[in-house]
């Protein structure tokens, strides 16, 4: 808090200058280890993304639900249509306020390309219990491709805030 | 004694106004004391009304209470961000800047009138949220107001009249530095404490600017000038603003260590150049942290996240993990050199545990380095956020830093400004004794309360996580963790604020004649002019014990590190 001596530029001992050796080699590894995992990981943030607008998202996500739709199942007394599409092939999630829109049945081990946009506001995607979190928002298409690694049904929570009733925005998908 | 220069430089003959202060014998210009004292009980004031809200919302977290109705919480919750994360961190590092520029200098307040202009912009900006958010359900809309939920336009002035006035309070900092040194009112380099603050200061600089630039075209669109602007655009704006924002809170938090730990133990830092180089890296690297937000985002390359998230913010975790060594480091040889030099932790046996300042500060340090730090990074390691973004590991993570860490040590230098600046005797001595280990305690158990249920799936900002019928009944006990926790919290918040107001309002205004305020007649900051550079160097007085525990701290931030990265290899298959 007091004026410091005239001449502070002094050397660093020999603890400070291990430490400061230490910490660097750790921030290193820290940087390291993302690109390591980008290359060699399963697991990586998806960043395929395409520009588009609400009304032509709605009218993809309609027709992929026309062309695939298996049944219907409700979520909290909504009715949903759940929609089985080939292994392989681009699969499409519409996030509204307070929605997410249809309901996915996959299978386990297979690659499917996840579409992911929003109608209105930013919704999170937060698929339980797998714990898959990604950010949704209007005007982007982002893509994720994903391969479920196990089986049975799945939740779909929305955890970005998304006004008053954001907590009621539960989705699903079956993996068979 | 030299008379100060005018405090007026544009009004003639006006009258130089100071005291000078027995304990710390510096000079205490008088307008610098009014607006230190006026932006700390700003600051108090916020924090009760945030520390309400934040008891409401716990409840209502904590699924055995339930407490709130949906709108009830999401308006809270608003509520409880704006007023703690925005008003009390800024309120009081205002408060700091003033009084760093001025009485660590011995200089005088150059421009009190525009710093009054920027306090008074700040308290009808805060108010203005405040009442906003409290009567107008349009603005439930968080305290980030991600576009395209759409506000009132006041709800944006509101912000905006707020970042402004913050903008002319840190422009005095400047002003004030620059006349100081101008008239040699201190010689050489400027003290560490002030530097510290210095560094605050440029951040909240381009801070807010980078705020304005999120903030002005959504009042722009909410008042229909503009039609729409880009949702990812404004988050990174946000970001732009509200990451390097922590850091401005980062910056001001171990300045504040270093003020604590030479007010409770009489540090003389062991090294002013490695302290001083941590300050900077913060300068150059903190301000891409923007990404830290966005990892989870559309969009984005790997490349934009990765180098932003990590080559930069690692260089400015080394800056975070200097500091973490550079001041146990001092405290150790600062005690040693008082003779406490038994085995590896004798000094810490034989330090002041009851000196509240001394007690915040290693509870801040503690918490925020164990587990707010080590969180941070983890967060922040690009894949890994998928597994957290958004969940209850964020709150939990920013409980241990800005809550834990920066309102405890924010708290601890309150009891010393209460004899120092507001000179008042303080009163319930014992509560502030107990203080920060209630509050600290609790602030812990909230923390791990709230990450260990992210863990687990619960989201955050979530009024009913059951709803969606996924989370585990471990969720049950893990959210009464965070519970009990934060019943604690606000246990010590509520006896912070007594302490405060009691003392502040009660009594008559007395000089101070002593720095301690439990501990002793000792002044330890005046006996840290004393400790010779023989002394720091001795042999035996080297901080043996710090480096141990900075290695202890070094294992556990690697064993958590490589359990995420498990945990993330478990998951689906995902690119
Ligand atoms: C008495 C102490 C406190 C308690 C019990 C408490 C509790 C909480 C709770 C329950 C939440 C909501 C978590 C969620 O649902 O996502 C929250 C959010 C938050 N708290 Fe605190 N808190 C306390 C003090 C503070 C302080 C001192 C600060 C800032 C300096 C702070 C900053 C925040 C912020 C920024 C949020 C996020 C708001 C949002 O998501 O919009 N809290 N807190
Ligand atoms: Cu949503
Ligand atoms: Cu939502």
């Amino acid at each position: 808090m007091l004026a410091p001596e005239q001449n502070w530029w002094k050397p660093m001992d020999r603890l400070e200058k291990t430490w400061l050796t230490v910490a660097l080699v750790w921030c290193i590894f820290l940087t390291i280890m993302m690109p390591l995992w980008y290359f060699q990981g399963k697991q990586n943030v998806p960043t395929e993304t395409y520009r588009t607008t609400p009304q032509q998202y709605a009218v993809t996500v309609n027709e992929f639900v026309a062309k695939y739709q298996i049944g219907e199942e409700s979520i909290n007394g909504i009715p949903f249509p759940v929609v089985a599409p080939p292994a392989g092939s681009d699969v499409y999630i519409r996030a509204s306020a307070w929605q997410w829109y249809p309901i996915l049945q996959l299978e386990k081990g297979k690659e499917y390309r996840l579409h992911l946009s929003s109608m209105d506001y930013n919704h999170g995607f937060s698929l339980q219990p797998v714990n898959i979190n990604l950010q949704v928002l209007p005007g982007y298409d982002y893509v994720a491709t994903i391969t479920p690694t196990s089986s049975g049904d799945f939740t779909i929570v929305c955890n970005e805030y998304c006004y008053l009733g954001h907590h009621t925005m539960v989705g699903k998908i079956i993996v068979k | 004694m030299a008379t100060l220069a005018p405090t007026f430089p544009w009004v003639k003959g006006a009258k130089d106004d100071y005291r000078t202060c027995p304990v710390l014998t510096l000079k205490v210009d008088m307008h610098a004391e009014r607006l230190i004292i006026a932006n700390a009980v700003m600051a108090v004031l916020t924090l009760t009304i945030g520390g309400i809200a934040a008891l409401l919302i716990a409840l209502t977290r904590w699924q055995t209470f339930h407490l709130l109705d949906a709108t009830w919480f999401y308006r809270l919750l608003t509520l409880h961000g704006i007023d703690m994360l925005i008003a009390w961190m800024v309120f009081f590092e205002i408060a700091g800047l003033h009084f760093g520029s001025t009485v660590l200098l011995n200089a005088r307040h150059a421009a009190p009138k525009l710093a009054w202009l920027g306090f008074i912009l700040m308290t009808i900006g805060g108010l203005t949220a405040n009442v906003v958010v409290l009567f107008d359900p349009r603005n439930t809309v968080a305290y980030t107001a991600y576009m395209p939920l759409k506000a009132s336009p006041v709800f944006y002035l509101s912000y905006i009249l707020f970042a402004v006035g913050a903008l002319i309070a840190v422009a005095t900092f400047f002003i004030n530095i620059v006349v100081a040194k101008r008239e040699k009112r201190f010689e050489g380099s400027m003290p560490l404490v002030a530097f510290g603050f210095m560094t605050a200061a440029i951040l909240a600089t381009y801070t807010l600017l980078q705020g304005a630039a999120a903030i002005v075209p959504a009042f722009l669109w909410s008042m229909g000038v503009i039609s729409s602007f880009d949702p990812g655009i404004y988050r990174n704006f946000f970001w732009g603003f509200g990451h390097p924002a922590q850091q401005v809170n980062l910056a001001a938090m171990i300045s504040i260590w270093y003020s604590l730990a030479q007010i409770t133990v009489g540090i003389r830092p062991v090294n002013e150049k490695f302290s001083r180089l941590a300050f900077v890296l913060y300068l150059f690297f903190i301000n891409l942290g923007a990404a830290h937000h966005l990892l989870g985002d559309p969009g984005l390359s790997f490349a934009w996240k990765a180098v932003n998230t990590s080559y930069a913010m690692y260089l400015a975790v080394l800056g975070s993990m200097m500091h973490a060594f550079s001041i146990p480091a001092a405290m150790e040889v600062a005690l040693r050199a008082k003779g406490y030099r038994k085995g590896l932790f004798g000094w810490l046996r034989n330090a002041p545990w009851k000196e509240p300042g001394f007690s915040a500060l290693v509870i801040s340090i503690v918490i925020f380095g164990w587990v707010g730090g080590v969180t941070g990074v983890v967060i922040g390691t690009e894949q890994i956020n998928m597994l957290v973004h958004n969940t209850m590991r964020l709150p939990g993570h920013f409980h241990a830093t800005v809550v834990s860490g920066t309102t405890t040590a924010f708290m601890g230098l309150t009891y010393y400004l209460i004899p120092l600046i507001f000179r008042k005797e303080l009163k319930l001595k014992k509560w502030a004794v107990w203080q920060p280990y209630i509050f600290g305690g609790g602030m812990l158990l909230l923390s791990l309360g709230m990450i260990t249920s992210g863990l687990q799936g619960v989201s955050r900002r979530n009024w009913d996580i059951t709803f969606a019928g996924v989370v585990p009944g471990t969720v049950e006990l893990t959210l009464a963790i965070f519970g009990i926790g934060a019943i604690l919290a606000v246990i010590g918040g509520i006896m912070f604020v007594t302490v405060v107001f009691v003392s502040v309002l009660t009594g008559p205004r007395t000089e101070a004649n002593k720095l301690l305020l439990v501990s002793g007649d000792g002044n330890p900051v005046l006996e840290s002019t004393k400790l010779t550079d023989h002394m720091m160097e001795d042999k035996q007085n080297q901080p043996r014990g710090a480096f141990v525990l900075v290695f202890a701290f070094l294992v556990w931030f690697a064993v958590y590190y490589f359990t995420n990265w498990w945990l993330l290899g478990r998951t689906w298959f995902i690119r």
